[in-house]
């Protein structure tokens, strides 16, 4: 359940901004998921609202926005689309393949007050 | 309700749009990626239209920190004082476990100590393969450990009736080591130039993956008795090791383990993983394995010190 810990990182950076970019309230988050990445979106969910209870972003909406996963075959020298980590090419069925993107986990807008 | 964005009861613009969730609706969600170089240069627009005609022209997000964004419900804009805004972030969740795993790799960089983060599942035989590691290497290069256990310091002590300085770090209810945990044990534990590191992690196949602790590789360990598709089902620990060693060896008769079945699932997730075949109680493979460490070490006192103090 590393989910909780990712999200209290969440809740340290909302802080951190909170301090930068001045405001007190958090009304919406809008988070980048990738398709690869370390984090199920349904767990950050459940585990949002309970860290961010008593926070400046309590009651705060979550956008999760989920990117797709990226890769490079080697044996067709060509990037293809991947649902997974694990996935075979499409184009020649193959394993010979390197994830480029998709594994992002990165918060990029807030709503703030 | 909108299965990429959730919105339904959506804020949009800083003004709240009533509707019922699951209302068909036009937005566009427009992500635009500049692949092929190094960078990360993403461009979202998230412009979301619950009550007007669609349009092609997607809301822009300026460049600046912060800007409103329409008006207020009665008609009045107050800058800065009644408006919901929009703030840009683009912060990754690991950041500031990263910039501490960065410190301490440029640490072990400058005392030439080369870390190694080994990770399981719970009962992979770890510690047993890590303590007849300890004894090979003893005398040939300076040694230490961390262990990551959720509760208890029995790892420790078993490593350190190696005579090996060992430190524990208890996770309490956490499921994996992070780099602050990690960089506060080696500023205790200062493990001498030249070093050997290990760093057990929490008997986790999951957690782990995603949290950089500064080491120069991780390394995965997978036993016979375990199920040969452990590879497929955790990827993302496979993904993220550069060797993977199967321990048990001994056991292979008895259980219906197919290594090569197993290297080919984990060469799947990670083309370039390098696999060892290791037995810690019948010494299978203890050499190799010894080899692959030596070989990653450093060279200490590193060539350039040595002429400094000459």
């Amino acid at each position: 359940m590393h989910e909780l810990a990712l999200t209290e990182s969440i809740l340290r950076i909302l802080e951190a901004e909170a301090d930068r970019q001045a405001f007190t309230r958090v009304r919406a988050v809008w988070l980048e998921l990738g398709a690869l990445s370390h984090a199920e979106p349904d767990a950050i969910r459940f585990c949002f609202d309970l860290v961010m209870k008593g926070t400046l972003a309590e009651g705060a909406r979550l956008d999760i926005l989920r990117t797709p996963g990226q890769g490079w075959c080697m044996a067709c020298a060509a990037e293809i689309t991947l649902g997974q980590r694990f996935d075979p090419c499409p184009l020649c069925g193959g394993h010979q393949v390197q994830v480029t993107s998709g594994d992002a986990m990165q918060i990029k807008e807030l709503e703030v007050a | 309700m909108c299965t990429v964005c959730g919105c339904g009861q959506a804020s949009v613009n800083g003004r709240l749009v009533s509707g019922p969730a699951g209302q068909d609706h036009p937005h566009h969600h427009h992500d635009h990626h500049h692949d092929g170089h190094d960078h990360h240069h993403h461009h979202y627009h998230y412009h979301h239209d619950h009550d007007r005609a669609p349009t092609e022209t997607p809301t822009p997000v300026a460049d600046a920190g912060a800007h409103h964004h329409g008006r207020g419900p009665g008609g009045a804009h107050v800058p800065g004082l009644d408006q919901a805004r929009i703030v840009r972030v683009e912060r990754d969740i690991l950041d500031a476990n990263d910039a501490r795993a960065a410190e301490t790799r440029a640490l072990f960089a400058d005392r030439g100590i080369l870390a190694l983060n080994l990770v399981s599942s719970p009962g992979s035989g770890k510690t047993t393969l890590l303590t007849r590691t300890l004894a090979d290497l003893a005398g040939r290069v300076p040694l230490a450990v961390i262990e990551g256990d959720q509760q208890t310091s029995l790892d420790a002590e078993r490593i350190r009736a190696t005579g090996v300085p060992a430190l524990q770090v208890n996770t309490g209810k956490g499921c994996h080591l992070d780099a602050d945990m990690v960089a506060r044990a080696v500023d205790t534990l200062n493990p001498a130039g030249g070093a050997v590191l290990f760093i057990e992690n929490v008997g986790n196949l999951v957690c782990p993956a995603a949290f950089d602790l500064g080491e120069a590789h991780k390394v995965v360990i997978l036993s016979v008795t375990e199920g040969e598709d452990k590879p497929l089902k955790y990827p993302d620990m496979f993904a993220a090791a550069d060797l993977m060693i199967l321990t048990k060896m001994d056991l292979l008769p008895h259980v219906s383990f197919d290594v090569d079945r197993c290297v080919d699932f984990a060469r799947r997730v990670n083309p370039d993983l390098a696999v060892l075949r290791v037995s810690a109680t019948r010494g299978d493979g203890l050499a190799a394995w010894r080899d692959w460490i030596l070989a990653r070490r450093a060279t200490w006192p590193a060539p350039d010190t040595e002429r400094t103090a000459s």
